[in-house]
């Protein structure tokens, strides 16, 4: 572990995030004897899916599963490589040139790679309902690390709703740990599960298919589930009193809650790679943006490759491959005579990414969220940072405003400390229905860094190189 | 359509105000621009509504423009986000402050008041926030800011309201003179017009270039960058003497830090890099004058992309090469503030071939006389 007084001036290779892909791009990259670094904002190595693995207080293995603790042989490699760790660190920016700025405990540095590694994951779909801001609903992926990390659960009457795989393993663990789930309101769209079906064959050879659905039977057993549910709000004062919903019957249901945990799927967190104008585009399937990435992770910015979820959707198995595919990339382009048995497996690889991509579509179509929960109206909130309303956005472009950053200049939105994290793809398909265009001709917010705030002290404190911050250190 | 008489190459605030003037007068214009109108330097600058400092070849300009700045609702229908809370050039020693005298000296030999000279206490009264080493500053009461992207759309929909044009997206790609009118070739077709205007911004120096007359134009991307609320402790614009520094609280709380460090533009693609260490520069002076600042939270940083001269003051008035055509760009980091006049003063030109305000300095023509 370093701190970042202990970071140098310049690696061969640069890894941002310490998830499934992480840890095999640099545990890949430093077998290979490249000098490698890896950042990550986390105090501790596995990413989300992996999170806290080597210091959960959750320690009986049957709550959080076997597919968790999978990952600590991916972090125990990676402990075991002479990859550097500075764990803590936020990457605030990353230049063409492939500097990066990087903090950690307050204190900031530039640093330089060869090839730069984004493995910064995926993030959860703004889920925009009416009330989505009241104390006491949260996300499930929130939910998920408090009980990860600090083996915190829900107490009281508690609703889980919305629709996509982390909900339901959520509720799996939840149960497991012995929480009480009032009721699962299940989202799923009819016309999202039509619509998917053409590719259900391909998914029963996916090995999420029978984890899936045992999975899911047993938490059926086990808690009510409420299918087909629309018009979703969450209703009280000053904090969540209860939850309103309808099914397809039609009538209005109120149920009381204290803990309300929304989440309707994972899009990738895009905000590194676009401040670094990296091409993107606009995903129909899982309805967000997604780089344009080749087979090994390479972007339009060269040296700058992507590898995991950051780069699509395709869950923590294939991130895992996906991380070595994009380390052995840079291999081949930093030390070309490296030696074939020290090479990660290219053929074995792709087979195992092959196998763990199988039958995706099904997922990204089958949970596909309705455009009711994606695209909200009237006084709902949008941005939560600047607490801009559907309605404000849709008034703006009366104005006159074609796009989000022509937007943001009159309403703030997206101009908060989450750089547009929570409200980006909402009001791209806001801007986009409201002007009868797809979302790819609308764009999205013109991210720059620094992409995680920084303090005006630890700028004005930016050491040029190693020198100076020993001379820093020294005084 | 019917052909316009005047073709605006560049839908910045030059462009837009340039129109707006136009369509006041009864001549219509058609504004072409090949990204989005406030795309570049005039959407994303720091909105400082500024006499304070000006070359003394802008001065007048920029006292006539700020009469219309403190009228920009009659003008355009909208506030622009203008508020008059005035500049303030802080000195930082006594010797910062002895320019700062002879500077207000100047101003005023030119016939000019705006700029005053206040001591410590009076620098205290209107910064309580700055630091304690401060001995003096100018300051320009009635000067202040606006919002550049709002003050640029403004301007561009009531010049359309009066019958201006506007196409985006659309990239210039020739012009030709033709039976004594302009031929302006597009990616996205060819328009006709008698008078074109030059006002390209960063683009400027093609243009200038295809008239024949090729400018010292420097392609520049200065950086701003904005911090999360804090609680009021601003109103004026502040600057430095000795530094590069604008430092401004909106009302919402944020800070805009600017002042002149830059970063790498790439003008063909609309990208700038960001220099982290040239904004560690700009942090360093905001902790040495605005102590409260350090603990705040930077959340984003940015660089427009606009046009320097070799001599820092823009080209505006007619080419000297081809009939009808008019310059107006290079504004050089400091365009915002004169956006209401240089549109006024092009359109002057075009309608009557004369302005009343001293444009000579600004003749396109002094790159090219022997030296």
């Amino acid at each position: 572990m370093s701190a970042v007084n202990e970071v140098r001036d310049s690696y061969d290779v640069a890894v941002v995030g310490a998830g499934p892909a992480g840890l095999t791009a640099a545990t890949a990259c430093a077998a290979a004897g490249l000098a490698t670094v890896l950042f990550d904002e986390q105090p501790a190595p596995g990413g989300q899916i992996y999170r806290a693995i080597t210091q959960t207080p959750v320690q009986r293995a049957s709550i959080l599963g076997n597919d968790y603790w999978y990952g600590a042989r991916l972090v125990r490699d990676f402990q075991a490589s002479r990859a550097q760790y500075v764990p803590g660190a936020t990457v605030w920016s990353l230049s063409r040139e492939r500097e990066i700025g990087v903090s950690t405990g307050g204190a900031a540095r530039l640093t330089q790679a060869k090839r730069v590694i984004i493995a910064t994951g995926a993030l959860e779909r703004p889920f925009p309902i009416p009330g989505w801001t009241l104390p006491g609903v949260m996300t499930a992926g929130a939910g998920q690390i408090l009980l990860k990390s600090g083996a915190m659960v829900p107490q009281g009457r508690t609703l889980l709703a919305g629709c996509g795989p982390l909900l339901w393993l959520l509720a799996w663990q939840y149960l497991n740990a012995g929480v009480k789930i009032d009721a699962i309101l299940d989202t799923t769209a009819r016309a999202s599960r039509s619509a998917a079906w053409p590719h259900a064959p391909a998914f029963l050879f996916s090995p999420y298919f029978r984890k899936g659905l045992r999975l899911m039977l047993s938490v059926r057993r086990r808690t009510k589930v409420i299918a087909g549910v629309t018009g979703l709000r969450a209703e009280g004062n000053s904090r969540l009193q209860q939850v309103a919903y309808r099914t397809a019957d039609g009538a209005e249901i109120r149920l009381p809650a204290d803990t309300l945990l929304l989440h309707q799927g994972v899009v990738p967190n895009v905000n590194l790679a676009m401040s670094v104008g990296i091409e993107h585009r606009w995903d129909d399937d899982q309805l967000c943006w997604v780089p344009v990435v080749d087979g090994y992770g390479g972007t339009s910015v060269d040296g700058v490759a992507i590898a995991g979820d950051g780069a699509g959707i395709a869950g923590a198995w294939a991130a895992e491959e996906r991380g070595k595919l994009a380390a052995l990339a840079a291999i081949r382009a930093l030390k070309p005579d490296t030696r074939q048995d020290i090479l990660p497996d290219e053929a074995n690889i792709r087979l195992a990414l092959a196998k763990v991509e199988r039958g995706r579509l099904f997922l990204d179509r089958y949970y596909q969220p309705a455009a009711s929960f994606r695209i909200p109206r009237g006084d709902t909130i949008v941005c939560r940072c600047e607490e801009v309303t559907a309605q404000q956005i849709i008034d703006t472009v009366a104005l006159g405003c074609t796009g989000p950053n022509q937007m943001k200049s009159f309403l703030r939105c997206g101009m908060g400390p989450c750089q547009g994290r929570l409200c980006g793809l909402t009001v791209t398909e806001l801007m986009a229905q409201t002007r009868g265009v797809p979302p790819a001709e609308i764009g999205h917010y013109r991210l720059r860094p620094p992409v995680k705030p920084i303090t005006l002290g630890e700028l004005a404190a930016l050491p040029k190189d190693e020198a100076a911050i020993k001379a820093v250190v020294r005084g | 359509m019917a052909a316009p008489d005047v073709i605006v190459i560049g839908g910045g605030l030059h462009g837009c105000s340039t129109a707006l003037h136009l369509a006041r007068r009864g001549i219509a214009a058609l504004v072409i621009e090949k990204d989005h109108v406030g795309r570049h330097a005039s959407g994303v600058n720091a909105g400082g509504v500024r006499r304070l400092g000006r070359h003394p070849a802008e001065i007048p300009l920029s006292v006539a423009s700020m009469e219309l700045w403190h009228a920009i609702r009659d003008l355009v229908d909208d506030d622009c986000g203008f508020q008059s809370h005035g500049q303030v050039k802080a000195a930082e020693d006594e010797a910062e402050y002895e320019l700062l005298r002879r500077r207000v000296e100047e101003v005023r030999a030119l016939g000019f008041t705006h700029e005053e000279l206040v001591g410590r206490d009076e620098l205290r009264a209107l910064v309580p926030a700055i630091a304690d080493h401060c001995v003096g500053a100018i300051v320009c009461r009635q000067d202040g800011a606006a919002l550049p992207y709002r003050t640029t759309l403004a301007f561009r929909r009531k010049a359309e309201s009066l019958g201006a044009r506007f196409l985006e997206g659309t990239r210039v790609t020739g012009l030709r003179r033709q039976a004594a009118r302009w031929q302006v070739e597009t990616d996205r077709g060819a328009h006709e017009a008698l008078h074109i205007v030059n006002a390209a911004g960063a683009w400027a120096g093609a243009v200038a270039a295809q008239l024949g007359e090729p400018v010292p134009l420097e392609i520049i991307a200065p950086m701003l960058m904005i911090s999360a609320p804090l609680p009021a402790f601003l109103k004026p614009v502040v600057g430095a003497t000795g530094r590069p520094l604008s430092f401004k609280q909106f009302a919402n709380g944020t800070v805009l830090i600017g002042g002149g460090h830059r970063g790498r533009p790439d003008p063909a693609t609309n990208w700038t890099d960001l220099d982290f260490a040239g904004l560690a520069l700009s942090a360093r002076t905001v902790w040495d004058l605005f102590p409260p600042m350090r603990d705040a939270q930077i959340v984003r940083a940015w660089a427009g992309i606009e046009a320097r001269m070799p001599d820092d003051i823009p080209v505006i008035g007619p080419s000297r090469t081809s009939e009808n055509a008019w310059h107006a760009f290079g504004f050089s980091a400091h365009g915002f503030q004169l956006g209401p006049i240089v549109g006024a003063i092009i359109a002057e030109l075009i309608a009557t071939g004369h302005t009343n305000l001293p444009i000579a300095p600004f003749d396109i023509a002094r790159f090219t006389r022997p030296a």
